[in-house]
């Protein structure tokens, strides 16, 4: 949405309306195969899900999650199926690899990073510190205090 | 100042850190840009997971009224010369485009398979008989299924398969002169050896 | 002769800015008061000329001149007034223009408002500003002049693209802009300070109305291009994670981060060389996004054509500001010793813990929106980074940062202990704890929204509880009314900021719970969903300004009784050879009944029927949240002044910079 304006490149929304005889009877079924299908990249539209796009091959693959989590297999079986096909660009979710190591691990590096950021500064602050409020920092730091 | 800190130099790597990562990204980013104007970094293209496999088993029956022969994975094993497997449509544009560079090849004597995807099998006999036929197979993939096997996502992609029957170079989009001398051509040669 | 009119404009406010920036740096740095007197005069120069270029502008679109290239490309006279207007800004070149329209409106407030600032520092803040100006107009007048000429002129020009044909469209660049741009000044500020080489409590004072103004604008427009994507893009979707979606998302998170940390420079002189990084974050990914969408290396459906020879232009812009910003934040940082001691546990400590996590999202935002781009560039990988990992990597980080909110508010500053303040909040997390529960009752084991749910009512009933505290609402509620009237608005504001993310995590929650169901209807059969009953009575043919409609009426009732009559349309545009999908919606505010138009077969239609539970409550929260915002910046108005007047008695104001 921050969109502004795509100028070339869709030619057509994508809303996903596709046949209601897709669907899979069992609810429970079709609710997994949505969850399956989310994780999915639609090749031919970027950016969107197979269950967000009106693709012809969104449609396909769709159809194909289904038939397989009709058939019994499982989560793992079905993203691995799409996975031997279209390799790690089909998966949202970036498989954990080499070269994927830094991003699964930024949150951990950014938390980290800035905790140990907070530590050594007030490690710093904490030596010299207390013998260095001047008169002149008291004076300010209470005038501070008197503001609202 | 002098009270500032402990490590003044730690500081100041830290300070420039900013810059130093700013700096790391605009130079990836000017590498991306000049990637595009070369044609060597396409945020779009997407790469294929078959590259130095072989490819998926599967036997597809010819177009209805072909005379060629039809198309399965068995045809790709032990071959004379590297051959180039062709997914095409008549409803595609592109693949009007890319029919010509076809042409070219089957006259140099490279073998191209054709798959007919998701059409018609009047239609594809009709493009074939309207601009002349490259192909020395052509098989009928009216449900796709083979070609998402292959990770095909659109048409025309073209796949060149090697002697032994392994998948060496997958082109996503129109075959145009500039792919046959810059990707196509020289991979023929190093194969056919 | 209007499109030259506007073409001389922008050569004309290239020119003053390039003066104004000029006379600031030397101004300032030799301290010659002449010199600096002509500062403000020129920034309402380079506004008052950028205005007219953008008028002129206007002016072409509103009477489809079809000389114009911008206007044959993206107008059509048959178009609606109120989109050939926004069809102004609809497109690269106008889009840019608006962009430095309000960075020039910008400047003539920084100059007319900014009356109070050392006359040196608003000499400095306005060149900063001017040179950023000048930028972007040589970029515009170079490579994207919204005024060139097509001749001969063809009948009428091409349209605008109909999915931007729409209301909520119109107005979300301009308030995206207004935040990117908002943190132009504070980035201006931030330089000013770093060229000074101090950074004090009047500073904090001068930059947190603008940091407030930018995140308030910014919070909008993102609302607003979220709300636009739900009603419009017609399958309930509001957030994508999309990189251009994740563009407005950076500067905002920054954004966030910098009005908290500017709140501890102003009280406690501490956070100081953070607070300028961050000033300069802010506008360096504001940047980063323009850049992003214009330049044609991102993978997105949002992004504008691209042109290789443009990116090239505006990554030199990024890498003159940013580059710049950051060399001179390392050339002289350093002279900003740290000050301010704090205990861990104390207001000012729970801001550090607000900007260690918001930071912590920001920087998982924007690895993953970069990562695709780089691993391809440098090793040659092809990823996708989507929807699932925004939301796995980002949740830990979202946890903390929102128990936390709660409780910042009832940490006194210095020295504070966190009891005292757990046990003003006890009965929150009774209740919150309480909703959880009951969505896992009625909902089953659904985690997501049951977290969600608990995590709204921390939120809301949390900035109530500081609210009622700081009333004395329980302790002395005679006196409460008259104290609610005299709490400073930015109390109220802060408040009602907190509250208004809990309103938008509360309809995030709801939306968890959402159901769709997609039904192949002949007319006068129905399906039900979530207790409602939608029985399809017919479609017509309709006729719209510059379309052509398929109009299905449903009737939906519950429990036998009528409740609305909805319209989903397919509407198909001749001119730009599109259709599009206009969802009927009605929203009894607890949910949203969503229908939407298929195709039409076998006599029949396919609807798809959505259920979304407390779905207007995502956008009413970035309401409120931008109004908390609004209402902290009209009490920081009254106050902007103050400092100046005690200017004097703070001979050393960075006490030891």
């Amino acid at each position: 949405m921050a969109l502004l304006l795509l100028a070339g490149g869709w030619t057509a929304p994508a809303w996903a309306l596709s046949d209601p005889a897709e669907q899979l009877p069992d609810a429970a079924q079709e609710q997994r195969a949505r969850v399956i299908g989310r994780e999915l990249r639609c090749l031919v539209c970027q950016n969107q899900s197979i269950e967000d796009s009106d693709a012809d091959l969104a449609r396909d693959l769709r159809r194909i999650v289904r038939e397989q989590v009709a058939a019994g297999r499982s989560d793992e079986q079905v993203m691995a199926f799409l996975h031997d096909r279209y390799g790690d660009f089909v998966l949202l979710r970036p498989p954990f690899t080499a070269g994927t190591a830094l991003l699964w691990a930024t949150p951990v590096l950014a938390l980290g990073g800035g905790a140990l950021l907070v530590l050594g500064l007030r490690r710093r602050r904490a030596a010299p510190v207390p013998a260095a409020l001047t008169a002149a920092e008291q004076a300010r730091l209470a005038e501070l205090d008197r503001m609202p | 100042m002098s009270e500032a800190a402990p490590n003044p130099w730690r500081r100041r790597a830290l300070l420039g850190l900013p810059l130093l990562a700013a700096g790391g990204a605009g130079l990836g980013f000017w590498a991306m840009l000049r990637g595009l104007g070369t044609g060597s970094y396409d945020p779009h293209g997407v790469p294929s997971a078959l590259l130095g496999k072989a490819p998926p088993d599967f036997a597809l029956p010819a177009p209805a009224g072909s005379e060629l022969p039809a198309l399965a994975a068995s045809d790709l094993h032990g071959l004379a010369r590297p051959v180039l497997v062709n997914f095409f449509a008549s409803w595609c544009v592109p693949c009007v485009i890319e029919h010509p560079q076809l042409m070219a090849l089957k006259r140099q004597g490279v073998p191209v398979f054709g798959v007919a995807y998701k059409d018609k099998p009047a239609d594809a006999l009709g493009f074939i008989a309207r601009r002349g036929n490259p192909y020395t197979r052509l098989a009928a993939d009216e449900p796709g299924r083979v070609a998402i096997d292959w990770g095909v996502y659109g048409v025309p992609e073209s796949y060149l398969i090697d002697r032994q029957g392994i998948i060496r170079w997958r082109w996503a989009g129109p075959i145009t002169e500039d792919t046959v001398a810059a990707d196509l051509g020289p991979l023929l040669r190093r194969y056919s050896a | 002769m209007i499109p030259e009119l506007g073409h001389f404009a922008l050569g004309l406010a290239l020119a003053l800015a390039l003066a104004m920036s000029g006379f600031g740096l030397v101004g300032a740095h030799r301290g010659e008061a002449r010199l600096m007197g002509l500062v403000p005069p020129l920034a309402l120069g380079v506004t008052l000329a950028v205005v007219a270029s953008f008028l002129c502008l206007v002016a072409s679109f509103v009477v489809n001149d079809t000389t114009v290239s911008a206007v044959v490309a993206n107008s059509h006279s048959a178009k609606p007034m109120l989109y050939k207007i926004s069809g102004t800004w609809g497109n690269h070149e106008g889009s840019m223009l608006l962009w430095v329209l309000i960075l020039a409106l910008c400047c003539g407030a920084v100059a007319g408002f900014g009356r109070t600032l050392p006359s040196a520092l608003q000499s400095r803040v306005l060149a900063v500003l001017g040179l950023v100006a000048v930028g972007f107009l040589a970029f515009i007048l170079a490579t994207s002049d919204p005024f060139s000429r097509v001749w001969p002129p063809p009948m009428d020009g091409n349209g605008l693209n109909p999915i931007l044909q729409d209301p909520g469209l119109a107005f979300h660049p301009p308030l995206l802009y207004l935040g990117y741009v908002g943190f132009a000044v504070t980035f201006a500020f931030a330089v000013a300070a770093l060229i000074e080489g101090r950074v004090d409590a009047a500073w904090g004072r001068w930059v947190r109305p603008w940091a407030l103004a930018a995140w308030s604008f910014l919070t909008l427009g993102i609302g607003l291009g979220s709300w636009w994507a739900y009603y419009e893009l017609g399958w309930g979707g509001y957030w994508f994670w999309d990189p251009v979606e994740n563009a407005s998302l950076l500067p905002w998170l920054a954004g966030c981060a910098l009005l908290h940390s500017a709140i501890v420079v102003e009280k406690r002189e501490a956070l100081k060389t953070w607070t300028v990084f961050l000033a300069l974050l802010a506008f360096a990914l504001s940047l980063l996004g323009t850049f992003l969408v214009r330049s044609g290396v991102l993978n997105s459906v949002h992004a504008f054509a691209s042109d290789p020879a443009r990116g090239v232009f505006i990554l030199g812009l990024l890498m003159l500001y940013v580059g710049g910003g950051f060399a001179l934040f390392a050339w002289r940082a350093q002279a900003m010793a740290p000050t301010g001691v704090f205990a861990p546990v104390s207001r000012e400590g729970a801001l550090v813990l607000n900007n260690l996590l918001l930071c912590s999202v920001a920087a998982v935002v924007l690895v993953g929106t970069l990562y695709p781009m780089f691993a391809d560039l440098v090793l040659g990988q092809k990823i996708s980074v989507g929807p699932p990992f925004f939301n796995t990597a980002t949740l830990p980080l979202a946890v903390p940062l929102i128990g936390a909110m709660a409780v910042g508010p009832f940490l006194p500053w210095k020295r504070a202990r966190l009891w005292p303040a757990l046990q003003k909040l006890w009965w929150v997390a009774l209740v919150a704890l309480a909703a959880a529960l009951l969505c896992l009752a009625l909902e089953g084991v659904r985690v997501g929204p049951a977290l969600g749910f608990f995590a709204a009512a921390w939120l809301i009933l949390g900035a109530k509880a500081d609210f009622a505290q700081r009333i004395g609402l329980f302790s002395r509620p005679r006196a409460a009314f008259g104290r609610a009237l005299a709490l400073p608005r930015a109390a109220w504001g802060g408040a009602m900021a907190h509250g208004g993310l809990g309103v938008t995590i509360l309809g995030l929650a709801g939306m968890g719970l959402a159901v769709d169901r997609l039904a192949l209807l002949h007319p006068g059969e129905s399906v039900d969903l979530a207790g409602y009953e939608y029985r399809l009575d017919g479609v017509v043919d309709a006729q719209g300004a510059n379309f052509a409609a398929r109009r299905a009426t449903v009737e939906v009732t519950r429990h036998g009784r009528a409740v609305v009559t909805l319209h989903p349309e397919k509407r198909s545009f001749p001119l730009a050879r599109m259709t599009t999908s206009e969802a009927a919606i009605h929203t009894t505010w607890l949910e949203d009944l969503y229908v939407v138009l298929g195709e039409e077969r076998e006599g029949g239609v396919v609807l798809r029927i959505h259920d979304n539970p407390l779905a207007p409550w995502i956008w009413l929260g970035a309401g409120i949240m931008a109004l908390g915002g609004g209402l902290s910046l009209s009490d920081r108005r009254t106050r902007v002044a103050a400092p100046a007047a005690k200017a004097p008695a703070l001979k050393n104001p960075a006490v030891r910079a």
